[in-house]
């Protein structure tokens, strides 16, 4: 892949880690026996879960299953907060970022997030990407354009703003601020995206957009998508992983989950009989 | 995996069990339809095979029933897992259904012109192979209505007496037939009539096949044990 002014980009660093079972592909992010706790109350339960190399990894589950918690341990988000604690291992370029001394800033550009309802800052549409890409990179104004460009181009946004770029991202609609917030997050170059249900507030065409950019952005970056759609976990997802009370029940290939699941209880959730 | 509960949404429930009850009303009138078949060839009954032949337009209302009743159901409610293996295995078992009951009709318009003809052998092995035929069919048409796999299983490993006893029948007719030139044109209907009683242990099987994919989510192998196929079974004395 080339970055806007042309230059290959490095290609991530593989690493060498044990694959899940039913996980193709080489893990991008591997979390070995995750516990979670919010203060006395244990949220995900020994979780061991492999997120394999540009694939979209869907999580779904009942709310208050742990999904979405599990997407604020990736890029410490619970940091935030007191009495929230993780134990456990989570491996990405086998280092474990839960690691007291591990740079935040530094995890958090290469593990960007988008979450359910977009989040455009109050700035022109350049300014919401580049300010971004200015906390981690002194770019030229050249650069800085590129930059732009090209996290617009690969969010399939350009097109729509390139006339525009000055005006206030609020001007947009809620379809184009998501695709403009999944640009925020790709022009720091990340290795991940965290997806905490990016479709749910947005209408059926909106919703296409950003799914189809989903499989376009999974060439280059290691996609995780919490979804309460089935119908988009079985659209988008490569691999899915079905949660419950904090366990991780099951995780397989989409295909086979929305077919042919081996676990009564992911069988039940996802057809509709969960009792 | 057992029985699963039952859904939120109760009127999808209530199309499951629907179809459920459109696959066993056209099981029910497909098995009579054969049992009219095999009474009309044993016992050259001319009125069981009218009324097999005039069973079959329902079978074929029934199976354009279920047809359009699950299209519906996969628009609408967009089936997964153990429900979308459940309404696609309704669309294959009434097209099997479907086939069986032509299978019948076949052999009962057969048995009607056997009837006009004096037989100078024993119609044993055919009313044998029927029996067996339609034991299977029962079972097939109760492990679908009852979403049971194991008597799928049942089903699939003994169709194989089902193809040794045609492959016997065969040779048998051919027998006949060199004996006498005159057996040559009841013998050729007889011949038929096996084969059609063959294909509907083989549309049995292939039905086994789907419930048992439809109950479990596992495909049963491609082999299953099989009989010599008659196709090849030539008949030539010992040397």
């Amino acid at each position: 892949m080339n970055d806007a002014s042309g230059q290959p980009v490095p290609a991530p660093a593989k690493m060498d880690v044990e694959l899940a079972a039913a996980a193709p592909g080489q893990a991008r992010i591997a979390i070995r026996n995750l516990d979670f706790f919010y203060g006395a109350t244990q949220a995900l339960k020994r979780v061991n879960l492999n997120f394999p190399e540009r694939q979209v990894t869907g999580m779904i589950g009942p709310s208050g299953c742990g999904k979405s918690t599990l997407l604020r341990v990736l890029n410490r988000m619970y940091d935030l907060y007191p009495g929230q604690r993780a134990s456990g291992e989570v491996l990405l370029d086998g280092r474990n970022i839960l690691d007291p001394d591990m740079d935040l800033s530094v995890l958090r550009a290469q593990i960007g997030m988008v979450f359910q309802k977009p989040t455009p800052f109050a700035m022109s549409i350049f300014d919401n990407i580049a300010f971004g890409v200015r906390l981690h990179e002194r770019l030229g104004r050249a650069e800085m354009r590129e930059r732009v460009e090209w996290s617009l181009t690969r969010a399939a946004l350009w097109g729509e703003v390139k006339d525009r770029l000055g005006s206030p991202a609020a001007g947009l609609s809620g379809g184009q601020q998501q695709r403009l917030c999944i640009a925020r997050t790709i022009a720091v170059r990340p290795q991940v995206i965290l997806l905490d249900e990016p479709t749910s507030a947005l209408d059926p065409i909106s919703t296409l957009k950003v799914e189809e950019l989903m499989d376009e952005l999974k060439q280059d970056f290691t996609i995780a998508l919490v979804t309460h759609n089935m119908q988009q976990a079985a659209r988008c997802a490569d691999q899915v992983a079905f949660f419950y009370l904090g366990e991780l029940v099951e995780v397989g290939p989409a295909a086979a989950m929305f077919t042919a699941p081996r676990e009564k209880r992911t069988q039940e959730y996802i057809t509709g009989r969960f009792g | 995996m057992s029985e699963p509960a039952e859904h939120i949404v109760k009127s999808y429930e209530q199309e499951l069990t629907r179809l459920s009850d459109l696959i066993a009303r056209m099981g029910g009138l497909v098995e009579s339809e054969v049992a009219l078949a095999a009474a009309a060839v044993v016992d050259q009954d001319v009125n069981a095979a009218t009324r097999a032949v005039e069973t079959d337009p329902q079978v074929d209302a029934l199976e354009r029933e279920v047809e359009q009743f699950s299209i519906r159901m996969l628009a609408l409610r967009q089936p997964v897992a153990s429900d979308l293996r459940r309404i696609v295995a309704a669309l294959k078992i009434t097209a099997g259904l479907e086939r069986i009951g032509d299978y019948a009709v076949n052999a009962a318009k057969r048995s009607m012109v056997l009837s006009h003809v004096p037989l100078s052998f024993s119609l044993t092995p055919i009313a044998s192979m029927a029996r067996m035929v339609q034991e299977n069919l029962k079972t097939v048409i109760d492990a679908a209505s009852q979403n049971d796999p194991q008597k799928a299983i049942e089903v699939w490993r003994s169709d194989r007496m089902i193809d040794d006893l045609y492959t016997a029948i065969f040779r048998e007719l051919i027998t006949y037939m060199m004996e006498d030139p005159r057996n040559i044109t009841p013998c050729t209907h007889l011949l038929f009539i096996a084969k059609n009683l063959e294909r509907i242990g083989d549309h049995a099987t292939n039905i086994a096949e789907t419930v048992h994919f439809a109950a479990t989510g596992e495909v049963l192998p491609d082999e299953r044990p099989k009989g010599v196929s008659s196709a090849f079974a030539i008949d030539r004395p010992e040397a």
